[in-house]
């Protein structure tokens, strides 16, 4: 084997003018990114407030710039393979060959799934569930860094497999034994292993995180059923990732085995078993799902409840509901395959199981509606995102109830069918629960409010571009179509296939609006600053600090009585109180070491993708080492002073008081 | 799984507030204990997926040798001995820990660690030979379940191991503070832990296999 | 009521849409794909009747108690009501137990495994998915075919399904269910043309480049008659089919072009799954041919109860 061992100049794909044009765009930005950085001399900035920050709030907007980053090119993706069918059809081959066609809809997939609706997730559960508890950051900050380094040394190493040989051409399911060695020799598979392993490493890291924080971390006084809805949603989801991602852990540990050191837990041969793959790939990948739409629910929740201005109704329900459908999402793997042969009471139990998870959800969507009942409904764009989502997501969920027939599922599965359906509770659910939780929040996280006009013009776009892509899905999926194709021949498919590549484009104008908006907003900031913290009139403690918070949070952790605590404060006219003295408040250090680790590891993944033996021993020692020096830092904490503490709190206590009188 | 399974340890919380006259006081090390137990259920499942997997494949032995064939339980016996037995020693080294004898921890420390090397080295010999004698994990399903699932086991060991010298050298030159005991306290339950998992691999694997 | 009217001539019209478009999985042209057919309107219909009040109300209610309507009630404290509690948990629970009920009856109704009641005997295919490309083996007959798949109709046929390499899934939508195709292991499914023609036969489950060319012709013919002319022409044209050759066809091809083997090697079929089958620890059930179709599928709930057709029958 060669000092590179896999890795050569051929590597590149140089051949190739699309990706190569796509390449080239991409060094252009992330050259004129550098010199502007240059220019106005932040890389200091850069490297000292956020690359080695710990503070969760600032962890939480990285991840979402990840996420957004990540949904251009899952959206690049998908509006390349909208436009492949569109123009091959009758027989045409279009402009993309199969290898090329298979590695985007397999990109499209683990990149919407694992790198941008994940880190956008987990993005705004980092911003505001410390703030929504009471805690003055989460229980283990620089896990917390470092957790988003992995996510972030994933996401690099799926993007690298762009310009350094390929990615897999499996589907993002990666059966074997078509992701064996034998069917799938590339380097493909290797990356889609090694990027799912280390992210999902650190997104296992952030739920153990998060978990200490909600049971060990609220303000005093706040009891377990006065958690804000979010943050209980969050904590189902950080549960069900706590229990689920071992298996992803596991079963990509096997498939490297299998792929690196000759085992045969799924090969043909040697009496392996491929069917195992799959069962353990659905027991990850079904929770994963709640995993994404659980959050969602609490941020329509919340916003719902503020919008209203009214308490959220039936909170209790929405607690069980939410842990009904948690506990549920884990048997119920099996109706990701009901086709493959199973007898009709197996495939009959966990069809019903997966019904029964339509009750809690169902439950939800009328507690929504009884709590916009007798309400003062402000029609703010968190809100059209809001009714976009209930209009949208029952209808995916029906689609749902009906895949979970065995007998159904039997004509619909691996349709277009499916793919409509699944899109309409990610894109409806997932996706619409973050972006409208990223205009509620990101006055919060950044002190000043988002555009309404741009808001609502992309809202518009992104639901009625959906209808437009997906609902011609259904009717594909009942003509027969089935996913994965790269060219079709059949006339009647045309018309719908057309519609679809349309909707796509509209989609990208929502898409657009939104990149607008926030250059908008940006140089509009003066006029949509947020001095009071609190421009919604919100429920919850993460209004009562500044906007962007005291870097510490909480000058004094709030005593809490209620749910609803910043509007039962605010009743009581305890809201920004003024105190003259502050006790220094204890705060951790930022630290380089979590990029150092993430970074080293990344380094042992893309020797190990490569087979460059030595570089992955300096790599996996590297992460080791670093992790070690870090422990044995004694240079890690330090306090903040009263007198500062006192100037920040008097500074946004008289902000806001003359906001709120004015 | 080293990174993964030391990862936990502490230090990570320096927001808390030791500080006395902040009475938002919280505890800490326990946050510190009770995230480490969250690791070690999640690290549960991941075991649980591997049994779950060798369940599946143990019959599948490709015309090759089963579980009767290979196993020497005799041998597997005294594995397991010398690991039970490093179980009860660290949890003399943590009585003397809690008791701040630094003496007497380092030595009932350094008894653990020699046991748990013994089985490391048992193990290693175990895998050799199989090995060498043509019963490696890419002969059969059956092995490779085998290899993957006592081998995960082994790793973890093999990372207890380097986590118990770092923390003895700690100790040689901080001495018994409260960061060190709670980092001996995770230890100490990762140790319990895998006794555990490995009482289950004995019954599951060899016990059942060599019937 | 007048919702569920409503709702009804929606679907109806929505149904009438689709089924003006032919060649789907709306467009049925045998039994077990009627039968689905009408599952998925019944359980459709079922669930509008939560689906659209959920829509309307979300929508009036929005409309209604804007913020601009200020003369509505406003009862911002007001979070629970028992009454509504009981409502939207019990009506959810009660259509789910309807469709429960209809799930369990219909699953077991529309086994792919079970053979079709009432439809006489069946005809046997054995089904090899190839990359990328179908092997059909007509054990009965003698003969084998790529990429054609010819019974005649009114003719249930039982299909024995394996593959090669990846993993398929043998689907013709007209007709009805499909199930996978795996390599060492042996599905089986169930179907009838209630009427002559030919229907778009496909993989409905990718494996690899040259998945989407993965196509094939099922032909059901008028009479059993014209299906041994059939036959008859096959037997005349085709050539050999041994293992050899067997494994020169396994190589990987795209859009491969019809082929007709006029005598193909006794227990090829079965030789095929043996392969991989041997592996595995039991082998009692494979090494006797011709032991398939009755042996219901209990091997997959005993040997491990949720991972499909493993061992399939193989503990019978």
């Amino acid at each position: 084997m060669s000092f590179l061992g896999k890795l050569s100049i051929e590597a590149v794909p140089y051949h190739d003018p699309i990706i190569m044009t796509t390449l080239t765009v991409v060094a252009i930005l992330g050259i004129t990114l550098a010199v502007l950085i240059t220019k106005y001399d932040k890389w200091g900035v850069l490297w000292n407030d956020w690359i080695t920050s710990i503070d969760h709030k600032r962890l939480g907007v990285m991840y979402i710039i990840l996420a957004l980053i990540m949904l251009l090119r899952g959206f690049a993706d998908a509006i390349m393979m909208r436009s492949q069918l569109a123009l091959a059809t009758n027989g045409a081959e279009g402009y993309l060959p199969p290898e090329h066609y298979d590695q985007i809809f397999t990109a499209h997939g683990v990149i919407m799934i694992i790198f941008m609706a994940m880190p956008f997730m987990i993005g705004l559960m980092n911003i505001i569930v410390p703030l929504q508890v009471g805690a003055r950051d989460v229980a283990f900050p620089f896990l917390n860094n470092l957790s988003f380094w992995m996510t972030a040394g994933g996401a690099i190493l799926i993007n690298l497999s762009l310009g350094l040989g390929e990615f897999a051409q499996t589907g993002w399911v990666a059966y074997p034994p078509l992701s064996g060695l034998q069917y799938s020799p590339g380097v493909g598979v290797d990356y889609y292993i090694w990027a799912l392993q280390i992210s999902g490493l650190g997104t296992l890291l952030t739920a153990v995180n998060f978990l200490v924080t909600v049971f060990k971390m609220r303000a005093p006084g706040m009891k377990l059923m006065q958690m804000p809805i979010f943050t209980w949603t969050c904590t189902w989801a950080n549960i069900l990732i706590a229990a689920s991602f071992p298996i992803l852990t596991a079963v990509l540990a096997m498939l490297t085995l299998d792929r690196y050191l000759d085992f045969h837990f799924f090969t043909n041969e040697a009496g392996g078993n491929s069917m195992m793959y799959i069962n353990l790939f659905w027991a990850w990948g079904h929770p994963e799902v709640y995993i994404l739409v659980l959050p969602a629910f609490g941020i329509f929740s919340e916003i719902i409840s503020t919008f209203t201005a009214k308490r959220l109704f039936g909170y209790k329900s929405m607690v069980y509901a939410s842990g009904a459908i948690a506990i549920l999402g884990f048997i119920v793997w099996l109706h990701h395959f009901f086709t493959m042969g199973s007898s009709a009471n197996v495939n009959a139990f966990f069809g019903i199981m997966t019904m029964i998870i339509a009750v809690p959800t169902g439950v939800k969507l009328f507690n929504w509606i009884f709590t916009i009942y007798r309400g003062r409904l402000i029609i703010g764009t968190p809100i059209l995102w809001s009714i976009g989502f209930i209009v949208t997501f029952t209808i995916g969920g029906m689609t749902g109830v009906l895949l979970a027939i065995p007998g159904a599922d039997y004509v619909l599965h691996n349709s277009l069918f499916l793919i409509a359906h699944f899109h309409n509770t990610i894109i409806g659910g997932a996706v619409f629960g973050y972006l409208a939780g990223f205009v509620y929040w990101f006055p919060k996280a950044m002190g000043f409010k988002l555009d309404e006009q741009w808001g609502k013009r992309a809202f518009w776009c992104w639901q009625i571009g959906f209808l437009l892509a997906f609902m011609p899905l259904y009717v594909l999926g009942f003509l027969g179509m089935t996913r994965r194709l790269n060219s079709t021949n059949n006339p009647d498919w045309n018309i719908w296939l057309y519609i679809a590549a349309f909707g796509a484009v509209v989609i990208a104008f929502g898409i657009l609006f939104q990149l607008i908006q926030l250059v908008v907003s940006f140089m509009n900031r003066e006029a949509l600053d947020d001095k009071t913290g609190d421009p919604w009139n919100g429920h919850t403690l993460e209004w009562s600090t500044a906007s962007p918070p005291q870097f510490y949070n909480f000058a004094k952790i709030p005593h809490v009585s209620d749910i609803d605590t910043w509007t039962d404060m605010k009743e009581k006219g305890e809201a920004y109180q003024e105190y003259d003295k502050y006790a220094p408040i204890h705060m951790p250090k930022n630290t380089p070491a979590g990029v150092l680790i993430s970074g080293s590891l990344t380094v042992f993944c893309f020797a190990m993708i490569w087979h460059i033996w030595w570089l992955a021993i300096v790599g996996l020692v590297g992460g080791i080492g670093f992790y070690i020096m870090r422990c044995y830092t004694k240079d890690v904490d330090y306090y903040v002073q009263p007198d500062e503490i006192k100037r920040i709190e008097d500074e946004h206590i008289n902000n806001a008081s003359k906001e709120v009188q004015a | 799984m080293s990174s993964n399974a030391a990862s936990l340890n502490p230090n990570d919380d320096v927001n808390g507030h030791d500080d006395s006259h902040d009475h938002e006081h919280h505890d800490t090390s326990g946050d510190t204990i009770f995230g480490f137990w969250l690791y070690l259920m999640t690290d549960c499942l991941l075991f649980a997926s591997f049994f779950a997997t060798y369940a599946v494949l143990f019959m599948n032995t490709a015309g090759g040798v089963s579980g009767k064939d290979i196993f020497e339980l005799d041998f597997v016996a005294v594995e397991t001995a010398a690991l039970l037995l490093s179980s009860i020693t660290f949890g003399f080294a943590m009585i003397a820990a809690h008791a701040q004898k630094q003496a007497k921890t380092l030595l009932w420390l350094g008894v653990t660690f020699a046991f748990g090397a013994a089985f490391i080295g048992m193990e290693i010999y175990e895998f050799h030979h199989l090995i060498v004698n043509g019963n490696g994990p890419g002969e059969s399903a059956f092995l490779s379940a085998f290899f993957a699932l006592v081998g995960l086991h082994g790793l973890h060991v093999t990372a207890g191991l380097i986590w118990m010298t770092i923390l003895i050298i700690e100790i040689l030159r901080r001495g018994l503070g409260n960061q060190t005991v709670t980092r001996l306290s995770c230890l100490s339950l990762f140790w319990h832990f895998l006794d555990i998992v490995w009482i289950c691999v004995f019954t599951v694997v060899y016990l059942i296999g060599a019937m | 009521m007048l919702i569920r009217n409503l709702s009804k001539i929606a679907l109806t019209a929505i149904v009438l849409t689709l089924a003006g478009c032919s060649g789907g999985v709306l467009d049925p042209k045998g039994q077990v794909g009627v039968e689905e057919k009408w599952l998925i309107i019944i359980c459709t219909l079922l669930m509008l009747i939560v689906v659209i009040p959920v829509i309307v109300l979300t929508l009036y209610f929005a409309w209604k108690y804007r913020a601009s309507r200020d003369f509505e009630v406003y009862t911002p404290k007001w979070a629970h009501s028992t009454k509504i509690e009981a409502a939207v948990w019990s009506i959810p629970v009660l259509i789910i137990i309807v469709l429960g009920v209809i799930t369990w009856k219909s699953t077991h109704a529309l086994d792919p495994y079970k053979p079709l009641e009432g439809k006489g005997e069946h005809m046997t295919v054995e089904v090899v998915s190839l990359n990328w490309k179908w092997l059909f083996i007509y054990p009965e007959q003698g003969i084998a075919t790529v990429n054609e798949l010819v019974f005649p109709a009114d003719k249930p046929v039982a299909f024995k399904i394996t593959s090669e390499g990846t993993m398929n899934s043998f689907f013709i939508p007209q007709l009805g269910s499909q199930i996978y195709s795996m390599a060492g292991m042996e599905t089986k499914l169930h179907l009838i043309a209630d009427e002559p023609g030919t229907f778009m036969g496909i993989s409905a489950n990718y494996s690899g480049s040259g998945f989407t060319g993965m196509e094939f012709d099922a032909i059901a013919t008028p009479t059993e008659g014209d299906f041994d002319a059939w036959v008859e022409k096959v037997k005349q044209q085709g050539g050999e089919l041994d293992m050899a050759q067997y494994n020169a066809l396994a190589k990987p091809t795209e859009r491969h072009p019809v082929t007709y083997f006029a005598d193909v090697e006794d227990n090829l079929f079965h030789t095929i799954i043996m392969r991989f089958m041997k592996d595995h620890g039991d082998m009692s059930y494979y090494s006797k041919p011709n032991n398939a179709v009755q042996g219901h599928h209990e091997g997959a709930k005993k040997s491990s109860s949720h991972s499909g057709a493993h061992e399939d029958g193989a503990k019978e």
